[in-house]
């Protein structure tokens, strides 16, 4: 079938099986393949990119259902996000938060979608009062990125390095 | 020429530390960040097809019962079904096939049949509409129900355990259980497979090159000269992609039949059954102790399992053959010929479950005697390695006790059980001693150097560990060049063959071989300068000899200079005992009401020789203690107790630990210099941090609420049958 | 994935149309069908997406709420009305799955989520729910996340939800419209079947019907607490999960409702439960006895014996905390 979305900010056009995923169009024919396959069943988070500015494992979605939509990958990201996720990057060579690298990028972007709905005040389990204005503490950020696995061990880096992407941002607005 | 070592006396020069030893950034780091570090799966060549494992739903003889009707399916292109298809992944360093054939089911998931469409669609629909049966074979799937063979047997004894046992102030004597794990890399085992003529290409996701090259070659009958594999990024390794897996053997047959290039990647769900698990284990530990604690009688007797015909069982025991002095001892390793998915190394074989479970001995020990377990450790420092008598090459494992119990403010917990509460949560603290065996493998590593710098060329791989970042800095600090002078190539069989990443041998083994070849590189050097080689200092482009100096350009004259370093192990291995140290510290709080155990903080204090690279060194060594806090709390691949197939194999239930298990983690790499591991003094650093963690977070457990769990992992359900 | 077509039909008409159709079923969110699809455990023919119909709204209903169908769990947890109206249902919702899962799972896709039972999972196991009648493959096999309450000889297979279980303590009604058109809801009590000897049959839907909304009543307490056990902190199924929604007169329970997930084969919510603490001055004694009640005739396995003591304790737990 005939399907269209944008990805990184170029309308792609492509003639595809309803059955391929939003994660295989990117990874087999765009030729996209910095959004990693590590489980296919979204138990992983190494494919996550951003839909409409939202974290989603594409691994679980139709290429299909996108009809349409904005989509952010890693190769994209330090373009649509730039203030979050170049700081990010960098924070994760500083702190390094990798290893073999096969869930890095999934996890730079689950962390530039996470901080987005941080922003916008949503609450996590781990978010003692539902109501009280959100105060991103190292709990809500490891609760809130449980979804992106690593088995390297890398997980106080990544926590440290959204930290500091975190914080910058936070700065940048207040200078703002 | 080349510039050859075999390891047998300690090494008496010194290593300068400009570029070595230095906290830098990751080589790869960037590419890793910005997704552009590309994987074995990740190019596609001109046609490339697509392969889909098949699994056996039994065991016994395989039938492939709507063969026709699966390759007249659209976009299907092949069934294969071949006899040189392998049963099971290699073990590390085989060198050879491992078991081959298809034609029948050893255990259940064993790949049967690769089904190869146009589209990764087609295949994977294939493959799930291959009808396959199995004539039921009722093979044996428990450990504990059969009969262990002689040669299935391996004892060690020194004096009279029973005998001092009787005699000991004080004896523990308990059966301890690990269940079977897995490495689960992030990557799944991949590859992509193409001929050209007689001449095979595979881009894999494999750690030890040298070796997988040879089992590919002997898989499909060929010279190794025809084989060419690529792996210049692995996702994840940890023993899984030691040995090649039945993906690339698969993927060259069919690329061969059809005249395609053919990629293959195994489902995450055959992962779990394809490659080797980590053996579970059955434990009895008896230990006698005098009344300040000093160990008289040291008892480990281990069962263990894997199929038939696989050399590797779970080496258990290996740490205690050196972790503690005592005169009696019993060493007893029994292996289970049964049919569950084949056992391998997982991220320090043997060490990781062994120590795991002496240490939380250690730990009832203490109780027992009623001494600190610091202080238990420290009593029980050998001098020699208990059993062969000859002197250690370096033993730092008080410095790492100290250092850890100051760190982590050991000194405030309290001894007694049950002591602390925060609301429903018990707090408590635990700790345990690190052991892990140091090993060498046999390296080569070519090193080329011009006016522009230098280029390192090794079949190394880096699957994680760092070795594009140290490789790089060993040649820059030979050649007295900039960490950016240097161009690191690895994961090409093309180049020297290098050690494999594995075992932890990967930085002290290559890295070897890359400073023999720049010690070629010098001694040419030194000869242009007219000098010795000893004389030498190269820095920033200039090579000076005494008072003279010259420009390398100069020197070079436009030529490049190659230098090929080859190191093995020697004698070095029979004159000194070789090992890693450590202490971790753990604190947990443990809920009354559910069992929960939560991580609070964890505290690690490591020696392992001299260390090329603090940032990466360090990650290596938080990833062995959150490994240990998976053992201890979450993972456990559970077999069918029918039929032995793996019941949880995916990653929604085989609970690796995620971001909210894991706290900040404190790591201390004390300052060690090994001159038994060659002219580096390095020893291996990726392993150390698994084999005790887990202790330490099961001993906390026990201090905070006085549930002793001795059948790993502790889960909600086993602490709270402590609990009520 | 066995082939299939793909339509997106823009109102609800077409969308109940397509859906009728032989071997349709609807896509929300995905992230239960796809992995499903995957594994070939189900191989709808045609995938109907009914995800830009407009059932995306959370609108004021009386003092309830009206949710539609294929609002994303992310966007359900954080609207400002269920934080602080309904909770436990903020709670519940967090607690479940990822921050990548929730931004695409849907109201109704949740109420709908297949068991977790391995042997459901593994086509090469026999399963009565997959196939009916081939057998369980569960029974005398590795039972841990099965449930102990509903089942039957077929099948033990425990229903996954979190969020479903916080909407029965609150509850929730379905809104389902059939292929004719006609509007018909049903409380969610009334939703699912017990297994019984057809566990492939989970709930009262017909062919063709779609659920296009979940309408919660005001709430009947303002005490609620949903706590959930986990082999791990986080992103990990239920061991057990209470869902309480109480409320407080005098001293004494006016209004108790108390659901539980990881023991049912549906979200599992007990009327004798409730009823018994209903109108009663909290104590010790009084939640003990509700712990006994709840599991009085629990189907208790090797590997699920530990869930009667655990949801116990912290059935306990959650009513203390809520009357407190």
């Amino acid at each position: 079938m005939q399907i269209s979305f944008t990805v990184n900010g170029t309308r792609q056009d492509m003639e595809l099986d309803p059955r391929v995923t939003l994660l295989d169009a990117l990874r087999d024919h765009l030729g996209l393949t910095g959004s990693k396959k590590g489980c296919d069943h979204g138990q992983c988070g190494a494919c996550t990119v951003l839909v409409e500015g939202r974290r989603v494992n594409a691994c679980l979605s139709l290429a299909a259902m996108h009809e349409g939509e904005e989509i952010t990958t890693i190769e994209g990201i330090a373009q649509t996000s730039p203030d979050t996720a170049a700081t990010l990057q960098q924070a994760m060579i500083d702190y390094d938060g990798m290893q073999c690298g096969y869930c890095t990028p999934g996890q730079v972007c689950s962390a530039v979608g996470m901080l987005s709905e941080a922003r916008e005040g949503w609450p996590s389990h781990v978010t003692e009062d539902l109501d009280a204005p959100l105060e991103l503490t190292r709990d809500e950020l490891t609760e809130r990125m449980s979804g992106n696995l690593c088995r390297c061990g890398c997980y106080p880096g990544i926590v440290k390095a959204i930290r500091t992407a975190s914080e910058a941002r936070t700065s940048d607005s207040e200078a703002a | 020429m080349s510039v050859q070592l075999k390891v047998d006396d300690r090494d008496t020069g010194e290593v300068t530390q400009n570029v070595l030893g230095r906290d830098t950034e990751r080589r790869d780091a960037r590419q890793k960040v910005t997704g552009r570090a590309t994987y074995a799966a990740e190019i596609r060549p001109e046609g490339l097809v697509h392969g889909a494992l098949v699994r056996a739903p039994g065991m016994g003889r395989v039938e492939l019962a709507n063969r026709a009707e699966v390759e007249a399916m659209p976009g299907v292109l092949m069934v294969l079904s071949d006899a040189r298809m392998i049963r099971n992944a290699a073990q590390g360093a085989a060198g050879e096939a491992p078991v081959q054939g298809v034609e029948t089911a050893a255990y259940v998931g064993q790949p049967v049949a690769l089904v190869v469409a146009e589209s990764f669609e087609a295949a994977a629909h294939a493959a799930r509409t291959l009808t396959v049966t199995c004539e039921g074979a009722s093979n044996e799937i428990d450990p504990e129900k059969v009969e262990i063979a002689e040669d299935d047997t391996d004892e060690t004894a020194q004096g009279d355990l029973e005998a001092a046992l009787r005699e000991a102030r004080h004896e523990i004597d308990r059966t301890y259980t690990t269940p079977s794990m897995h490495s689960a890399a992030m990557e799944p085992h991949a590859a992509l497979a193409e001929w050209d003529g007689a001449r095979l290409t595979v881009r894999a996701s494999l750690q030890m090159l040298r070796y997988n090259r040879a089992e590919i070659a002997d898989c499909l009958g060929i010279d190794t000269e025809n084989v060419r594999l690529l792996s210049p990024f692995v996702g994840g390794g940890f023993g899984s992609k030691l040995g090649i897996s039945a993906e690339a053997v698969a993927a060259a047959l069919a690329a061969r039949e059809l005249g395609r290039p053919v990629r293959v990647v195994q489902h995450r769900r055959s992962v779990f059954e394809v490659n080797t698990r980590r053996s579970e284990t059955t434990q009895r530990i008896r230990l006698g102790a005098d009344a300040e604690g000093r160990l008289d009688a040291i008892g480990h007797e281990a069962l263990v399992s894997n199929l038939p015909e696989e050399d590797f069982s779970e080496p258990v025991l290996q740490g205690t053959h050196f972790a503690y002095a005592a005169r009696n001892r019993l060493l007893v390793q029994r292996t289970a010929r049964i049919h569950r998915p084949a056992a391998g190394s997982v991220r320090a074989p043997g060490e990781a479950v062994g120590i795991t479970a002496f240490e939380i001995a250690m730990d009832e020990l203490a109780d027992e005697v009623g001494i600190d377990p610091v202080e238990l450790r420290l009593a029980n420092i050998p001098e020699k390695d208990p059993e062969s008598d000859v002197p250690f090459s370096s033993h730092m494992l008080a410095e790492t006790l100290h250092d850890g119990a100051a760190r982590f403010g050991w000194a405030d917990r309290p001894r007694a059980a049950r002591q602390r509460r925060e609301g429903e949560w018990w707090i408590g603290s635990g700790m345990a001693a690190c052991f892990r065996v140091n090993m060498m493998m046999p390296a080569e590593a070519r090193v080329r150097l011009t006016a522009d710098g230098a280029i390192v060329e090794t079949d190394m791989t880096d699957i994680g560990t760092g070795s594009y970042s140290i490789l790089g800095q060993i040649a820059a600090e030979a050649l007295g060049l900039t960490a950016e002078g240097v161009e690191v190539r690895l994961g090409d069989t093309d180049f020297p063959p290098g050690s494999g990443s594995g075992g932890s041998f990967g930085a002290a083994s290559t890295g070897t071989a890359v400073w023999l070849a720049c010690a070629e590189i010098r001694t040419a050097l030194a000869g242009r300068m007219d000098c010795e080689p000893g004389e030498l200092t190269l820095r920033e482009g200039t090579v000076q000899c005494g008072n003279r100096s010259r420009p390398l350009a100069e020197l070079l004259n436009g030529e490049t200079l190659t230098g090929h370093g080859e190191v093995e192990p020697g004698k070095a291995e029979d004159k000194v005992r070789q090992a890693t140290f450590g202490a971790c510290f753990a604190e947990v709080a443990v809920s009354d009401v559910t069992g929960e155990t939560r991580l609070r903080r964890m505290v690690g204090s490591f020696a392992a020789g001299r260390i090329l690279n603090p940032r990466t060194a360090r990650s290596q060594a938080q990833g062995g203690m959150i490994w240990g806090t998976g053992m201890a709390l979450t993972e456990a691949l559970l077999h069918d107790r029918r039929d032995g197939h793996v019941v949880n194999r995916d990653l929604a239930e085989y609970h690796l630990p995620v971001h909210a298990d894991i706290p900040e983690m404190d790591i201390a790499l004390l300052e060690e210099s090994d001159p038994w591991a060659g002219p580096l003094h390095a020893k291996g650093i990726g392993e150390l941090g698994i084999c005790g963690s887990g202790a330490a977070v099961i001993n906390a457990i026990h201090n905070a609420c006085g549930v002793r769990v001795r059948d790993l992992p502790a889960t909600p359900d086993r602490v709270l049958g402590g609990l009520s | 994935m066995r082939p299939f077509d793909f339509t997106r039909p823009d109102d609800l008409e077409g969308a109940c149309a397509a859906g009728f159709t032989e071997g349709a079923t609807f896509i929300g969110g995905g992230t239960n069908l796809i992995d499903l699809m995957k594994l070939e455990v189900m191989a709808p023919a045609h995938v109907v997406d009914v995800t830009r119909l407009g059932l995306d709204r959370i609108e004021d209903e009386g003092d309830g709420l009206n949710i539609g169908a294929t609002v994303r769990n992310a966007d359900l947890a954080a609207d400002p009305r269920v934080r602080r109206r309904y909770p436990v249902l903020s709670r519940a919702l967090l607690a479940g799955a990822s921050g990548q899962l929730r931004n695409r799972a849907t109201t109704a896709g949740n109420l709908l989520q297949r068991t977790r039972c391995p042997y459901f999972q593994d086509r090469d196991s026999a399963c009565n729910k997959r196939t009916p009648g081939a057998g369980c493959a569960a029974l005398g096999g590795e039972v841990r996340n099965h449930a102990i309450l509903g089942t039957s000889e077929h099948c033990i297979a425990l229903h996954p939800s979190d969020m479903a279980v916080a909407m029965r303590a609150l509850d929730a009604e379905i809104e389902v419209r059939d292929p004719e058109g006609g509007m018909r809801s049903m409380d969610l009590d009334h939703f699912y079947r017990l297994p019984r000897d057809t566990p492939h049959i989970e709930t009262r839907l017909e062919p063709g019907d779609l659920i296009t909304s979940v309408r919660l009543p005001a709430p009947k307490g303002d005490r609620q607490i949903y706590r959930k056990v986990r082999d791990r902190a986080s992103y990990a199924f239920a061991l057990v999960s209470v869902a309480a929604v109480l409320r407080m007169e005098g001293g004494k329970i006016a209004h108790a409702a108390v659901a539980f997930g990881g023991i049912g084969t549906e979200p599992w919510r007990d009327i004798e439960v409730d009823a018994m603490l209903t109108g009663e001055t909290p104590s010790d004694s009084l939640f003990d006895k509700a712990g006994e009640v709840l599991v009085q005739g629990a189907d208790v396995q090797d590997g699920t014996a530990f869930k009667v003591p655990l949801v116990q304790r912290v059935l306990k737990d959650v009513l203390w905390r809520a009357v407190a």
